[in-house]
């Protein structure tokens, strides 16, 4: 206990660069994921067929491993932080498409309907109505696709990517338990800490839901 | 890069072969270790609340721990290497899907059909066997069906601590920088979570044929 406490008084620079360069790769990739599976729904979502399809395609592409993504990228897209994106964004486009389409499926036709008919187009009927019902689906979704990358950019380490992944590989290549301790406590910190901050957001939409009564 | 790989299947196929049998091998002790274990306890903690709030809640929380991290931290605090970390380590990754999907299969299952059975003389041996495990195995079966691609996918995780497995031509690749490894590791490690899980996709239409009767 007290080596791994003074590892961490120690070595605190080298663990926040490691942990920042995570932080980042998780957001960039994130933010990428939602922007393309909110295109990728809003392509599929009307057309059942299509919809079964990509969600089938999504899905076996999900069940690739990730190292063995990483490795077939290499040939393509070389190595470093690009090519760990690419792959991470890819990666998460199962989880959020499959959400993203789960939650709009669950809100009752009238509703949307009822906007419409109102005279909103389909951009405000999506953020006035279909967006607030569907918040907590789109979240579910949010979260489990950050857990997911949290744990897989660590693997991104191999192919130059940086982050946590890099004091994991050296401290199994060195014995060392204190950084393999803080590696992983660092992660597993930052994935409690992002799925705190997206209960936040859920409960602001459940917020504005109840007094909007709908 | 065709001749690169077709030199490779010619010259090695006895190493390839060993590498795939492997990555079959560790994931399925590691998936039937996580079941022996997982089902039996799934089953006595539906039975509590309280132990049944402990026993989610703390596997729930141990999912944001990175497998990459979980592989590690068991090779440096156990000591152990190669292939019975390898496993070791997989059941861990196995166990909080069907522990928790055993759980709550079994608290979540109708009363009346339990009450209509007792009604009726069964015992509570024969309740377990022919009602509650019917009603309660699409929910198994899926977290065993989560669990088995999860473990196939981090199986490829095991090179890093000698496990062997197809993640071992991915590893001599990227350390030796030959795109032919890559291609090789990369593809056959795809194809097999691939077959492996239309295999699952198949068991359990055949287990829970109702699941895809037409409306």
């Amino acid at each position: 206990m007290d080596s791994f406490l003074s590892y961490g008084i120690d070595q605190h620079e080298r663990l926040l660069t490691a942990l920042w360069q995570h932080v980042t790769l998780v957001a960039i990739t994130l933010a990428l994921s939602i922007v393309i599976a909110a295109l990728i729904t809003a392509l599929v979502y009307r057309n059942p067929k299509v919809r079964e399809y990509v969600q089938g395609s999504l899905s076996a592409f999900y069940a690739v491993p990730s190292l063995a993504l990483f490795a077939l990228s290499i040939p393509l897209l070389g190595i470093g932080e690009t090519t760990a994106i690419v792959v991470l964004v890819a990666y998460n486009q199962f989880m959020l498409v499959r959400n993203f389409i789960a939650g709009l499926a669950e809100i009752d036709n009238g509703l949307v309907e009822a906007a419409r008919s109102l005279g909103l187009n389909r951009l405000q009927t999506f953020i006035h109505v279909q967006l607030p019902l569907a918040a907590p689906v789109f979240i579910a979704g949010i979260r489990l696709a950050v857990i997911s990358t949290i744990s897989i950019a660590t693997i991104a380490s191999l192919i130059d990517a940086g982050g946590l992944g890099d004091l994991l590989f050296l401290g199994l290549r060195t014995n060392n338990l204190d950084m393999l301790l803080w590696a992983t406590l660092l992660a597993a910190a930052f994935a409690l800490v992002s799925g705190a901050a997206l209960t936040g957001i859920e409960r602001l939409f459940a917020r504005n839901r109840q007094e909007q009564n709908l | 890069m065709i001749e690169a790989i077709i030199y490779y299947f010619q010259h090695n196929s006895a190493d390839f072969l060993l590498a795939l049998w492997q990555h079959v091998y560790i994931s399925a002790f590691a998936v039937l270790v996580a079941l022996i274990v997982g089902f039996p306890l799934g089953v006595l903690s539906a039975r509590n609340k309280h132990v049944r709030t402990f026993i989610t809640g703390t596997f729930s929380a141990l999912r944001v721990i990175p497998s990459l991290a979980l592989l590690f931290l068991i090779v440096v605090l156990t000591g152990m290497i190669g292939v019975p970390a390898a496993v070791f380590a997989l059941t861990v990754l196995a166990l909080p899907v069907i522990l928790i999907n055993t759980t709550v299969a079994f608290s979540q299952l109708p009363a009346e059909p339990v009450e209509a059975a007792s009604s009726l003389g069964f015992t509570s041996w024969q309740i377990f066997w022919q009602v509650k495990l019917p009603l309660a195995k699409p929910l198994i079966f899926a977290g065993i069906k989560t669990a088995t691609a999860e473990v196939i996918a981090s199986a490829t995780l095991a090179a890093f601590i000698g496990g062997g497995g197809l993640g071992t031509l991915i590893f001599t690749g990227l350390s030796i920088m030959r795109t032919d490894l890559l291609l090789i590791g990369g593809i056959s490690a795809a194809a097999l979570s691939l077959i492996v899980l239309a295999f699952l996709n198949l068991t359990e239409r055949f287990l829970i044929p109702w699941r895809h009767l037409p409306n």
